[in-house]
């Protein structure tokens, strides 16, 4: 059942990986300066952003993770599919416009734009840093673990493969070689999702209705129902709907994908391009899962390993047949390659833009010594990634990109809400909010049954007797609401006269930064 | 590139604290559609999980429809936004502009 022996499988790989490298070589030439580096020199249309905000978003999870969830349990699954949406009309309505026309490269520069830089763009890193070392590590391990049942190569060598990869992608071509690994990414997958879906639907007389009747029929009307799968308890339930919406809004990866093209108009454009190939994508896995429930069955997904993973690559044998198996086999591989270049090319960003120019050299460095902290702090994440991905072999770290979700909706969205809606916002605000948002939400993980029982193996009985545990698998609901409350609680004791002032010439800018360049060209 | 400080910003004007106000009561109950659609559905599958569970007709229970409906809708809202705003909010900030 290996791609291994797939020699279509092998070859789609090596298509990919030379287009890509290809692409990498040409954006290399193109990549000279920060500008280019960190946001293709702004020149990226809305729909090639579109579809790369699509590729840096929809990881291996979102075809293989939620297929096999949705074929073990039915409609559970789908609880992911719509979470994983729901952010992006936010991003749309409050971030998009202010962000690209106040920042630069990173969202702290939107967070720090009224108040003193060195202390937010410090708070803001040590966010953004946990939110992308834990995705990063979530798919690191997720991609070896993968690759190893795809094509049999070793965990440690996939992991190392991988890392190299999106290394030479980010350490030579930048934005632009990210964003076109992106964007080819996300129509492979959509393509492969596309036809998986046809094929299934084509056993159905291409009625999705039929599907779903079917696996009733066979499994009971219960896989069409909530169960207690995803959350245990109706609370759960809806913090992990504040992490997934809150935090898809404040991903430091996909905010940065803002800054890639020429206006704010485009900004809006590839948000909503974005949000409808991401959306029908979601939509196909309901087919997917459901299909690969009914025409492989759930016994066979668990027996073939991967906790589930392995749902959609068996529907498509069972329906395509073995080139087709090898398509989605390589397709899935060049899904965890794009997601881990784009979460690397953001962690960079705020290592050079944030620590070393705004936080070290207080605010301006020359280009070209840019461009090298740049390229050392690309190899630094790469090798930390690959190193972590190799010490977590074996471990349960599916939590973590929830987790990760989390973070970012306690750490970074109140503060970047707060610093371009309320006037009396302040440094101290803004800084204990972030902290406290990253801080409360590992404690809180650490001491629930997603670590205690899952993670460390405990008895949740046990456990749930202890005074300091938390009955929540994921903590948005009680950090996301913490950290708004001790933004708001140290800004109003705090005063900044500084900040206060300048917050009518910022919204000015919010409005008319769009015609920024018409401006300077009169 | 140009520099933040070397930008040129019209005045502000009656005119322009009209437009920011209109655009931030846009922002904020689209927003607020939003949130009251996804966790109504959230609220709904955490705590209704019977009526949730209603099959409609074979094959459809109201829980998938109502979730693929959320993402329809999700994209729906962001549509009507963006129009929104390159039909009357850009237009009139370049109005404002010159």
């Amino acid at each position: 059942m290996q791609a291994a022996n797939n020699p279509l499988a092998i070859t789609f790989f090596f298509v990919f990986m030379s287009l890509t490298l290809g692409i990498t070589y040409w954006a290399a030439k193109r990549t000279r300066t920060t500008e280019q580096f960190f946001a293709a020199g702004g020149q990226i249309t809305a729909w090639q952003n579109g579809w790369a905000l699509a590729g840096d978003f929809l990881s291996a999870a979102a075809l293989l993770g939620i297929a096999g969830i949705i074929t073990s349990n039915g409609f559970d699954g789908l609880i992911y599919s719509i979470g994983f949406l729901v952010g992006w009309p936010i991003i749309s309505f409050l971030i998009v416009e202010p962000l690209r026309n106040l920042g630069k490269f990173t969202f702290a520069d939107v967070v720090a734009y009224r108040l003193r830089q060195r202390p937010v763009r410090m708070a803001a890193a040590i966010g953004t840093l946990t939110v992308i070392l834990l995705y990063l590590i979530a798919q690191m391990v997720a991609t070896g673990s993968l690759i190893k049942l795809l094509f049999g190569l070793p965990y440690t060598v996939s992991v190392v493969v991988v890392g190299t990869a999106m290394l030479t992608y980010v350490i030579f071509g930048g934005m632009l070689a990210t964003t076109w690994v992106q964007v080819i990414k996300a129509v492979l997958l959509s393509l492969g999702g596309l036809v998986l879906a046809l094929l299934v639907l084509a056993h159905f007389d291409m009625n999705p209705l039929n599907l779903f009747s079917a696996a009733a029929e066979k499994y009971g009307t219960r896989v069409l129902q909530p169960g207690v799968k995803v959350a245990g308890s109706g609370w759960d339930s809806i913090s992990l709907g504040v992490g997934l919406m809150f935090g898809t809004a404040a991903l430091p990866h996909i905010l940065m994908r803002a800054f890639t093209v020429p206006d704010v108009k485009e900004a809006r454009m590839s948000i909503l391009y974005a949000t409808g190939i991401i959306g029908s994508f979601h939509l196909l896995v309901f087919v997917i899962g459901f299909g690969a429930m009914v025409l492989v069955g759930p016994e066979v997904v668990t027996k073939a390993g991967g906790g589930g993973n392995m749902a959609a690559p068996l529907l498509a044998l069972t329906v395509g047949g073995n080139g087709f198996f090898g398509f989605i086999c390589a397709v899935a591989f060049a899904t965890m390659l794009a997601v881990v270049a784009g979460l690397t090319l953001s962690g960079v960003a705020t290592v050079c833009h944030d620590l070393w120019v705004n936080v070290v050299r207080g605010g301006d460095a020359p280009e070209r010594e840019q461009l090298i902290v740049a390229r050392i702090a690309t190899v630094a994440i790469a090798v930390l990634a690959v190193f972590l991905g190799i010490v977590f072999e074996g471990q349960n770290v599916a939590f973590m990109a929830g987790l990760a979700f989390a973070v970012a909706a306690a750490a970074n969205f109140p503060a970047l809400l707060l610093s371009i809606t309320w006037k009396r916002f302040t440094t101290a605000g803004a800084v204990a909010s972030i902290l406290v948002g990253t801080v409360s939400s590992l404690l809180l993980i650490c001491l629930s049954p997603t670590v205690q029982v899952d993670v460390l193996g405990k008895s949740l009985a046990a456990v749930s007797q202890a005074w300091w545990f938390v009955p929540m698998k994921n903590p948005a609901l009680i950090c996301m609401p913490l950290s708004f409350l001790v933004a708001v609680a140290v800004s109003l004791v705090t005063e900044e006269t500084g900040a206060e002032s300048s917050f009518r010439e910022m919204r000015r800018r919010i409005m008319f930064g769009a015609a920024r360049e018409t401006v300077a060209a009169e | 590139m140009l520099s933040p400080d070397k930008v040129v910003l019209p005045r502000e004007g009656d005119e322009f604290a009209r437009l920011s106000r209109t655009r931030s009561r846009i922002a904020v109950a689209l927003s607020l559609m939003m949130i009251a659609m996804y966790f109504g559905f959230m609220a709904m599958f955490a705590f209704a999980k019977p009526t949730m569970g209603t099959i409609l007709v074979p094959g459809l229970s109201l829980c998938i429809l109502l979730g693929a409906g959320v993402i329809v809708g999700s994209f729906l809202l962001c549509l009507v936004y963006v129009v929104w705003a390159n039909r009357f909010y850009d237009p009139a900030v370049r109005r404002i502009m010159s």
